[in-house]
């Protein structure tokens, strides 16, 4: 039996080697296959549009879109590119960025997108700088994301509270979470779950902290960072957020779709699930996150990229440079997946949602400020769970857990 | 009969000349060749690079820098390898107490007689179901807040716990279902044990006035052992390579119980493939490889105390 095992194994591996060297290689017609690896299943079929409208304008490219599941998505990934057989184009995101970059594993397309004269300015300066690498390109933004409340209508309602708008502050979130707690109903104010990117982060720079510092050490220590994490661990502390036992094991989306959370703050990158659920549809409301000492949101935006083994090179930097262009940037925000990264093309996305509110997050890109990374940032915010979870359950006092998670941040740093 | 022994040597050899093309231990070689090659590909050729890779720091791309033991010496002062090697311990010991269920379930199913085969499929059903759905249904019961286990036992009283998220209780909602996974090709292999024990044992025995209880110990137990010990040879190295479990049921950034709760292969996974540092991630691979052959050596001595063979 266990050999048995191992030999359908061994044969399904040799058939996903022979499937990839088949991609990698082409037809002996001249004809190119190019792979495109993404991780949503929600977005293929976005994906395949734009592979298709490439095609049309380019008859002897064929691009497969591949989608890999999430989990597995960085391992296979970094196992295709040790191994020599990644996909030729794939998403990138910024806290992978930097390993892939100083390993040589992306395709430059400097030359390429100024040849193309493709316009950078059409994308949010803020995503362009997470990409950055001494001034070269290795991809080109294909979407953004920011941040805001998610809040439900009806448990405002029922509570009589008013709707968050774009003047609340830390103070009146807290007072609308307490107010819309209600433990009888099993309904909480705010889901308050260890959440960098729709959570602390922002709280940090709305106090006008930072998390790694302009001389590249974490800051996570300061008085404004703390005060930054102190707003979520208060939540819990007060028992307006469900715990973050309930929320391992029941995701934070998950409960704001149930219902039992009446304000979840977080990306725009919701919309279309939110959207997709009839029940909920109309009672989701948006609006910008609150403001401390001035207003701040993360943003961040997945990065078309290459793979600097490919046989292909020339064929795949006009692919990036296409999937990265206006018209997919249309394609996509038709399918309302996600806010493409292209100028002036983010009204097709408002529009395929109209019920939402969601030029809050295209008018959040004023205040943006792009998501921290140093160094091999994959394995500091590993770390985030172990040392900020005993704030979030009370354990330890957020400057504590601060201080332990700001020197742990900076021994990987000086790795 | 004298022609019939004679002929068939004569008439091999002669086949074995008219081939001719190579000698007759390279026709065995050739026979073997496609198993040898996939072998030294899949088995030898990666452990050998595993083996290189613990004594170098190896970045995510590119060739690594040789640096000695520094891997194994990092790792023995490492607190988290410890606790991951403990986690590992503790599951194991867990799914070997797994066999006597196993033993006692496949003697059960034995008793049956019409409708035994729907029993064993019933039990194998979770091994040919795939890790990560296995899982996924797992967490749907162990759930906190709307879990099927938690509302079983609320109707008896006794208050819900948070079973994944909770480091009291992982590695053993873990290890249930780790038992309850392997439970089925245990039953297997026991049953076909089980089938092989002589019939007329038991009814000369129950002629001497020996009871079904002392017929199970006395009987079915000793002749079983064979089976018994194979059955916790591969429990404990599948048990010690556990990874799946923990890696669908217990990961979310929200989870503070994973961190003390990995298994010696998420630490693996971790190091190699999310840390990207692939060197320190080999020498867990060779420690524990080291491990579960120092345990399975261990079996083999042990059995001769208590594994019969007639």
């Amino acid at each position: 039996m266990r050999h048995g095992k191992r030999w359908i194994a061994a044969a399904a591996v040799l058939a996903t080697l022979a499937a990839t060297g088949c991609s990698g290689s082409g037809g002996g017609d001249g004809k190119v296959t190019l792979s495109y690896a993404t991780w949503s299943d929600d977005q293929k079929p976005a994906m395949e549009a734009i592979a298709e409208a490439f095609e049309d304008k380019h008859p002897n490219i064929d691009v497969q879109v591949q989608v890999l599941p999430w989990p597995e998505y960085w391992s296979t990934l970094q196992v295709g590119a040790a191994g020599r057989t990644a996909p030729d184009a794939f998403w990138m995101l910024a806290d992978q960025f930097p390993a892939y970059a100083k390993g040589k594993q992306l395709l430059d397309i400097t030359d390429a997108v100024k040849a193309a004269g493709v316009d950078l300015a059409a994308y949010p300066k803020a995503v362009l700088d997470l990409y950055d690498v001494d001034g070269k390109l290795y991809g080109l933004p294909k979407d953004f994301d920011t941040n805001g409340i998610w809040f439900n209508k009806a448990l405002f309602d029922k509570a009589g509270v008013p709707y968050p708008n774009e003047n609340w502050t830390w103070d009146d979130a807290r007072a609308a979470a307490r107010k819309l707690t209600n433990p009888a109903a099993g309904v909480w104010g705010i889901a308050a779950p260890i959440d960098r990117q729709g959570g602390y982060y922002n709280s940090i720079y709305q106090a006008g902290g930072k998390v790694i510092g302009d001389d590249g050490k974490a800051t996570i220590d300061s008085p404004e960072a703390i005060a930054g994490l102190q707003f979520w661990t208060q939540m819990h502390a007060d028992g307006l957020s469900p715990t973050l036992k309930q929320l391992s094991d029941t995701e934070a989306v998950q409960m704001f779709m149930d219902q039992k959370v009446a304000m979840y703050f977080s990306g725009s990158f919701w919309a279309q699930r939110l959207y997709g659920d009839q029940a909920l549809r109309p009672h989701v409301g948006v609006a910008p996150l609150p403001k401390a000492k001035q207003r701040a949101t993360m943003i961040s935006g997945i990065l078309n990229a290459g793979y600097a083994g490919t046989k292909h090179p020339k064929e795949l930097a006009e692919f990036l440079i296409f999937a990265s262009g206006k018209e997919a940037a249309v394609i996509q925000a038709k399918s309302g997946a996600v806010l493409p990264a292209y100028r002036d093309t983010q009204q097709g996305w408002l529009d395929a949602m109209p019920e939402f509110n969601l030029k809050v997050f295209v008018d959040a890109v004023a205040y943006s400020v792009p998501l921290p990374i140093a160094g091999d940032a994959a394995k500091w915010t590993g770390l985030e769970t172990q040392y900020l979870g005993p704030a979030w359950e009370g354990k330890q006092s957020p400057a504590d857990a601060a201080r332990a998670y700001n020197t742990a941040i900076n021994e990987v740093l000086a790795q | 009969m004298t022609t019939d022994v004679a002929s068939p040597p004569s008439r091999q050899r002669t086949r074995r000349r008219g081939g001719g093309l190579l000698p007759a231990p390279g026709w065995g070689y050739l026979m073997i060749a496609p198993a040898l090659v996939g072998l030294v590909a899949l088995y030898v050729w990666p452990f050998l690079t595993t083996f290189g890779k613990s004594f170098m720091d190896v970045p995510a791309f590119g060739p690594g820098t040789f640096t000695g033991v520094d891997n194994y010496t990092d790792l023995l002062g490492d607190d988290r390898f410890w606790q991951a090697l403990r986690n590992s311990a503790l599951y194991t010991a867990i799914l070997l107490l797994g066999v006597p269920l196993a033993i006692v379930l496949a003697a059960l199913i034995e008793q049956v007689g019409r409708g035994r085969a729907l029993y064993r499929v019933l039990f194998f059903l979770p091994v040919v179901t795939l890790p990560v759905a296995v899982s996924m249904v797992w967490r749907f019961i162990y759930n906190g807040d709307f879990g099927l286990l938690n509302y079983v036992l609320s109707l008896v009283g006794v208050p819900g716990q948070y079973w994944v998220a909770d480091a009291t209780f992982t590695i053993y909602a873990v290890g249930v279902v780790g038992i309850w996974m392997s439970l089925g090709i245990n039953l297997i292999i026991l049953g076909a044990g089980l089938q092989a024990i002589p019939q007329d044992l038991y009814e000369a025995s129950s002629l001497d006035g020996a009871g079904r209880v002392r017929q199970f110990f006395r009987i079915t137990l000793p002749l079983l052992s064979p089976s018994v010990f194979l059955v916790t040879v591969l429990t404990v190295i599948s048990a010690l390579q556990m990874f799946d479990l923990i890696f669908v049921m217990l990961r979310s950034v929200n989870n503070t119980a994973l961190a003390d709760s990995k298994t010696i292969v998420y630490l693996f996974y971790e190091k190699a493939f999310v840390e990207f540092d692939q060197g320190y991630g080999a020498a867990i691979a060779i420690v524990l490889l080291m491990v579960i052959m120092a345990a399975t050596i261990l079996q083999f001595r042990l059995q001769r105390r208590w594994v019969f063979y007639d």
